[in-house]
C-alpha cells in the first residue's frame, strides 16, 4: 500500500508517493536522491542515519515518513547556508575528525543539535551528546576536538570560509591550544 | 606559515632520501584532499550510486553450519512477478579465493555449505522487497553432516572434513621454521618460562554495510563500482569467475566506509552482482545487511598460542619458541598467510638470537576469518607482550628498561632473516614513559588502579605480492597540464587513512606546487596504474614512492625546458612555491604553467610514470614470503586503568602511545591512525567477540556486539617519533596498523599492576577479572586464561641457520638517486 506524504527536508518541499512502511532514511536516499545520508544497521544501533526533525536528531532508519509530515527535516545537505559550510563541517575537514567519512553526516547532525542548544559544550558533554553515534576510524579524539573547535567559531561568510579551507588544505590547519 | 602547533623543524629531514631538505607540504598538518567532500554528504560510497533502470539483488544464507545441498529449488521465485533472475551455484562453479595456494570458495554454495549464512542463491528483482519475497520461494534441501565449532573439534575430527584439501583431516595449513638451535639457547639460560594465551575473534564491523553495484554494457564490458580495498584481487577473480577477459572488465573502489582488512578479499556480492548484470542486461546492486556483514566476516582469528622464552640472568633472551593454532572458519580466505604472521614479527622487537615457529591453522563451520588491522599479529603480540611482561617480573627487571636494553639494532638482521632498517624503538619507549609517568605509577599506585607497558613492530607493506609475480607493486602516472594542473593516477584505494591526499602532497612537493592543484584519480582499473591494494599498511611507502618516481620524471622534462630559458641546465634547478627557479639564484625562475608550456611545446604531451617494487628479501627459504618489508614501524604504548574489583569492570582513563613513523608526511593523519587504532585495540582487548552458540553466531547484530562508543573511548595521547627511513618516501613508514598492536597486552599488564591477577584470554570481560579474583582470594594461580594446547604431530621444521644478528653497515641501504 502507498501514500502521499509531504517532506520539507532542508527547506525544499517534497511530495512523495511512497509504500507505507518505507522508513525515512529510504525516502530520503532513495526517492530525494539525498544520500549523504548513510546507514550502518537499519535497526537504530549506530547513529549512521541521524537526521535533525525540528532541530532534535532522530535515527531516520526507525522513522516513518508520516510522522514527521510537515516538519523541519535537516539532513547533511542542508547544513550549508547559501554555500557557506557549517563551521562544523569545516572543523571535521580541517582537524581530520572524517577519516572514511561515513559516519560523519549522522556526527554532524547530533553535533549540531548540541551546539544549538550548548553553544560551548565541555569535552564529556560532547561525548555524551554523541554516545548514540559510533565511528570505527577515528577513535573519537579529533571528533571531539572538532566540535569543540567549531563551538569556538563564529560562523563566517562565504569569502572567509572559503579561504579559511584553502588555508586548511594548502599550508595547515590552525590546532588552536586546548582543542 | 601561520602558526599551527607544529614545530617547524618537523619540516626537516636528515636523512633526506627524496632531494630536499627542506619541504613545504611533506610533515604539515594539511586538510585532506577530500575533507570537505566527506563533510558535506558528496562523496561517493558504493551504496549512493544510483543507475537507471537499476535492480536490487539479494543473497540466499544457508540456515545449516554444515550440509550437503541435495536440491535447490528456485521455480517458484522465478515466477514472482518482478523477478528478473534466480541464479544458483551451479551458475558459478569456478573457484576463486585472494591466495593462489586456496582457491576454495565458490561465488554461491555449489554441493555444500560449511557455515550458517554462506548465500546459497541470488536474486535480482525490481526492488529490494521483491528480491527477497523471491528468496523466501526458494526451497533448499540439505543433508546434514557434522558441525565442527572449535579447534580442538576441528583436530579430534579427521573423518568429518569440511573442505578436501589442505594438510589433512580439518587441518587446512602447517607450518614449522627453526632458526638456530633453541633447545641449546633453552640449556644456557638462567630462566625459561612457558605461558599459553587465547584472542577471540573479532570483527572488523566498518560502519558501512558492503555494497556493490554491476553494470554490463551492450558493448560486451563489465563494470563493477564496489566498496572495496583491493579493485586490482576483485578485477582478478571477476575475470576468472565470469570468464570475461580482463580488459573487458572494469573495477572503481568507491569510498570505502571503513576497510580495516575487511573488504580486501573478492566477496560474493560482487561476483553475484556481476553475473546478475550480465543475465538481466540491468545494472545491479547488492548491499549486505549488517547481519551479512558479520557472515562474510574475514575477521580477526581466533588463536591459541603457547610460547616459552629463555633468558639470561643479564637480562638477553636465549631463545625462543612460538605456537600457534588458528581457527580459520570454512574458508582460506588470507588465512596462509595469516598463519605465518603470527610468527614472523616476535623477532623485530628484541633481540632473539634463536627462534622456533610451530602454527596451524584449522577449518571450521564458521565464517572465514581473513585479515582485520594487524593481520595475524595482534594475537601473538599479545601474547610475548604479556609474557616477558611476567618474565621481568619474576626476574625482578624494570618492564620499560628491559625492553629498551633488548631493543633490535638499527640495520641488523633478525634470526628469522628479516631486515630491519631505522628502528625508533628505544625512543618511542622513553617518550611514552615519560609523557605517562610511567615510573611514578608502576607497582606504586593504589589497588585497583594500575598501568601497563607493551612495544610492537609493524610492516610497511609485505615484500612478496600476493600472487607470484615479477612486476612492481605500484604503479603510478602523472600527467602535467598546460594550464598548470597536474593529475595523479593510482591504482591505490583511499579507505579513510588519507592515501589520495599522500600522493598529492607528494607530488606536490618534488613539482613545487599546492596540493590544491594537483587532481588525484584512483582506484580505477581502467584508468590507473595497478596498485595491489589498502592492505599491508603497504600504500604510503609502496604509492608514495611510485609517485615521487612518476613527479620526479616528468618534473626533469619541466627543467630540460626551463633550463634553456633561464640559462643554465636542468640539474640546477629546483621547483618550489608554483616556480621553476636556479638554486644559485632563486629571484630567476618562471611560473610552473608557462615552464609547462615550453615542455609540452618541446616533447610533447606531459606524462611520465613511476613504480615502486620492493627491496630483494634476504631470507631465501619456504616461508619467508610472510615478513620481510621495506621497513618497520615501532610503537610503545602506556595504558591506565581502574580496576572495580567488586564488579571486575575495567575503565581506562588515558593511553599514551608513541610510535616510531619514519617521517609524518601529514601528523595529523597518523595521529588519527594511532588514534584510530587504540580504539580499536581497547575494542578488541575489553569487548568484542565474534562467537557461536549452538552453531550459530551468536551476536549478528550492532547492538549485541558490543564496540567501544565515546564512553568507552579513553583520552590518547600519540607522541611521534621520527627516524627518517631510507627506504620511505621522504622517509616516512606504516602508521595504520602497528598502534593497534601493544593496546591489548599493555591492558592487562595494567591490569595485572592494579589487582594482581593475569588475564590470558581476550576479551577481558568483567566475569574474568571477577573469576581470577576469586582465585587469588582461594590463594589459587591468579589468571585466567587457557590451560592446555591440543596435542599435534607437528611437521618436521625447515631449519635456517640465522645471521650474524650484530649492527652491519652493510645493510643500509644506498640512498636513492634524486
Ligand atoms: S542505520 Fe544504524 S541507527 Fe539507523
Ligand atoms: S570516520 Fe569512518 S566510521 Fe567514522
Amino acid at each position: 500500500m502507498k501514500q502521499l506524504v509531504a517532506l520539507r527536508v532542508n527547506g525544499e518541499l517534497h511530495e512523495v508517493y511512497v509504500p507505507v512502511h518505507k522508513t525515512l532514511l529510504e525516502v530520503l536516499r532513495e526517492d530525494l536522491g539525498l544520500t549523504g545520508t548513510k546507514h550502518g544497521c537499519e535497526l537504530g544501533e549506530c547513529g549512521t542515519c541521524t537526521v535533525l526533525v525540528d532541530g532534535e536528531p532522530i535515527l531516520s532508519c526507525l522513522t516513518l515518513p508520516v510522522e514527521v509530515q510537515g516538519r523541519d527535516i535537516i539532513t547533511v545537505e542542508g547544513l550549508a547556508t547559501q554555500g557557506v559550510p557549517h563551521p562544523l563541517q569545516v572543523a571535521f575537514a580541517e582537524l581530520n575528525a572524517a577519516q572514511c567519512g561515513y559516519c560523519t553526516p549522522g556526527m554532524l547532525m547530533s553535533a549540531k543539535a548540541l551546539l544549538d542548544r550548548n553553544p560551548d559544550p565541555a569535552p564529556d558533554e560532547v561525548r555524551e551528546a554523541l554516545a548514540g553515534n559510533l565511528c570505527r576510524c577515528t577513535g573519537y579524539v579529533k571528533i571531539v576536538d572538532a566540535v569543540r573547535l567549531a563551538a569556538r567559531r563564529q560562523q563566517g561568510d562565504l569569502g572567509a570560509v572559503v579561504e579559511e579551507i584553502e588555508r586548511a588544505l594548502n599550508e595547515g590547519v590552525v590546532r588552536e591550544p586546548g582543542s | 606559515m601561520p602558526t599551527n602547533g607544529y614545530d617547524d623543524r618537523k619540516n626537516r629531514s636528515n636523512l633526506g632520501s627524496h632531494l630536499k631538505q627542506e619541504t613545504s607540504v611533506v610533515g604539515r598538518p594539511l586538510m585532506k584532499v577530500d575533507a570537505m567532500s566527506k563533510v558535506t554528504g558528496q562523496a561517493i560510497y558504493a551504496d549512493d550510486i544510483h543507475l537507471p533502470r537499476m535492480a536490487y539483488a539479494r543473497l540466499l544464507p544457508s540456515t545449516q553450519p554444515h550440509a550437503r545441498i541435495v536440491r535447490v529449488e528456485t521455480s517458484k521465485a522465478e515466477a514472482l512477478p518482478g523477478v528478473l533472475a534466480v541464479i544458483t551455484g551451479r551458475d558459478l562453479p569456478i573457484k576463486y579465493g585472494i591466495l593462489p595456494v586456496s582457491q576454495d570458495e565458490t561465488a554461491l554454495a555449489v554441493d555444500k555449505v560449511r557455515f550458517v549464512g554462506e548465500p546459497v542463491a541470488a536474486v535480482a528483482a525490481v526492488d529490494e522487497e521483491t528480491a527477497e519475497r523471491a528468496l523466501e520461494l526458494i526451497e533448499v534441501e540439505y543433508d546434514p553432516l557434522k558441525p565442527i565449532m572449535s579447534i580442538e573439534e576441528a583436530l579430534e575430527d579427521t573423518e568429518v572434513r569440511i573442505q578436501e584439501y589442505g594438510h589433512g583431516g580439518n587441518i587446512h595449513k602447517m607450518v614449522s621454521l627453526q632458526f638456530g638451535d633453541v633447545e641449546a639457547g633453552f640449556a644456557e639460560a638462567d630462566y625459561v618460562r612457558e605461558d599459553l594465551f587465547f584472542y577471540q575473534g573479532n570483527n572488523h564491523l566498518a560502519m558501512e554495510e558492503h555494497s556493490a553495484v554491476a553494470h554490463y554494457s551492450p558493448d560486451g564490458k563489465l563494470t563493477l563500482w564496489s566498496a572495496t580495498q583491493t579493485p586490482h584481487y576483485v578485477h582478478r577473480a571477476l575475470a576468472k569467475v565470469l570468464e570475461l577477459p580482463p580488459s573487458r572488465i572494469r573495477v572503481i573502489a568507491c569510498h570505502p566506509g571503513g576497510g580495516f582488512g575487511g573488504k580486501s578479499d573478492p566477496f560474493h556480492h560482487e561476483i553475484c552482482a556481476a553475473k546478475l548484470a550480465m543475465l538481466t542486461g540491468r545494472p545491479v546492486k547488492i548491499t549486505l545487511t549488517r547481519e551479512e556483514v558479520f557472515y562474510a566476516h574475514r575477521g580477526r582469528h581466533p588463536v591459541l598460542m603457547w610460547v616459552k622464552t629463555g633468558v639470561k640472568k643479564t637480562g638477553e633472551i636465549t631463545a625462543m619458541h612460538f605456537r600457534s593454532m588458528l581457527d580459520g572458519g570454512a574458508y582460506g580466505s588470507y588465512g596462509v598467510a595469516t598463519t605465518y604472521y603470527t610468527g614472523a614479527l616476535q623477532t623485530v622487537t628484541y633481540k632473539i638470537p634463536r627462534y622456533k615457529f610451530e602454527g596451524l591453522r584449522v577449518f571450521t563451520n564458521k565464517p572465514p576469518c581473513g585479515p582485520k588491522r594487524g593481520h595475524g599479529t595482534p594475537q601473538p603480540r599479545f601474547a610475548l607482550e604479556v609474557h616477558l611482561d611476567k618474565i621481568c617480573e619474576e626476574m625482578g627487571w624494570d618492564p620499560a628498561e628491559w625492553r629498551q636494553q633488548q631493543a633490535c639494532e638499527p640495520f641488523s638482521l633478525t634470526a628469522n632473516h628479516l631486515r630491519i632498517t631505522t628502528i625508533g624503538l628505544k625512543e618511542c619507549i622513553e617518550k611514552v614513559v615519560a609523557a605517562s609517568g610511567f615510573r611514578e605509577k608502576f607497582r606504586k599506585l593504589p589497588y585497583g588502579r594500575g598501568v601497563g607497558l607493551a612495544c610492537s613492530a609493524y610492516l610497511s607493506g609485505a615484500n612478496l605480492p600476493i600472487y607470484w609475480n615479477d612486476m612492481p607493486h605500484s604503479g603510478a602516472m602523472v600527467k602535467v597540464d598546460r594550464g598548470g594542473g597536474v593529475t595523479v593516477y593510482c591504482g591505490s584505494t583511499d579507505i579513510g587513512q588519507g592515501s589520495n591526499s599522500v600522493l598529492a602532497y607528494v607530488v606536490a612537493e618534488v613539482l613545487g606546487v599546492r596540493p590544491q592543484d594537483v587532481a588525484v584519480v584512483t582506484a580505477d582499473t581502467d584508468l590507473t596504474p595497478v596498485d595491489l591494494g589498502s592492505y599491508s599498511s603497504r600504500v604510503t611507502v609502496m604509492t608514495g614512492n611510485a609517485a615521487i618516481e612518476a613527479a620526479q620524471n616528468v618534473r626533469e622534462l619541466l627543467f630540460q625546458a626551463a633550463a634553456d630559458e633561464l640559462g643554465t641546465t636542468s640539474d640546477q634547478l629546483d621547483a618550489a612555491g608554483g616556480r621553476i627557479f636556479r638554486r644559485d639564484d632563486p629571484g630567476v625562475g618562471l611560473p610552473f604553467a608557462k615552464v609547462a608550456q615550453l615542455a609540452e611545446a618541446r616533447f610533447g604531451t606531459l606524462a611520465a610514470v613511476g613504480s615502486f617494487t620492493p627491496p630483494k628479501t634476504p631470507g631465501r627459504y619456504k616461508g619467508a614470503g610472510v615478513g620481510p618489508s621495506p621497513s618497520y614501524s615501532y610503537t610503545a604504548c602506556v595504558v591506565e586503568v581502574d580496576v572495580d574489583p567488586e564488579t571486575g569492570w575495567v575503565r581506562v582513563p588515558t593511553v599514551w602511545i608513541a610510535h616510531d613513523i619514519g617521517r609524518a608526511l601529514n601528523p595529523i593523519l597518523v595521529e588519527g591512525q594511532a588514534e584510530g587504532s587504540v580504539y580499536m585495540g581497547l575494542g578488541e582487548a575489553l569487548m568484542e567477540e565474534q562467537v557461536f552458540r549452538r552453531n550459530l553466531h551468536k551476536i549478528p547484530s550492532m547492538l549485541d556486539y558490543k564496540s567501544p562508543t565515546f564512553l568507552e573511548t579513553p583520552d590518547i595521547e600519540t607522541i611521534l617519533v621520527e627516524t627518517n627511513d631510507p627506504h620511505g618516501p621522504f622517509g616516512a613508514k606504516e602508521a595504520g596498523q602497528g598502534p593497534l598492536l601493544p593496546v591489548p597486552p599493555a591492558l592487562c599488564n595494567a591490569i595485572y599492576d592494579a589487582v594482581g591477577v593475569r588475564i590470558d584470554e581476550l576479551p577481558v570481560t568483567p566475569d574474568k577479572i571477577l573469576k581470577a579474583l576469586e582465585r587469588k582470594a582461594k590463594g589459587q594461580d591468579p589468571r585466567v586464561g587457557p590451560t592446555r594446547m591440543p596435542h599435534v604431530e607437528w611437521v618436521e621444521p625447515i631449519y635456517v641457520e640465522p645471521p650474524d644478528l650484530r649492527h652491519d653497515p652493510s645493510l643500509m641501504p644506498a640512498t636513492k638517486p634524486t
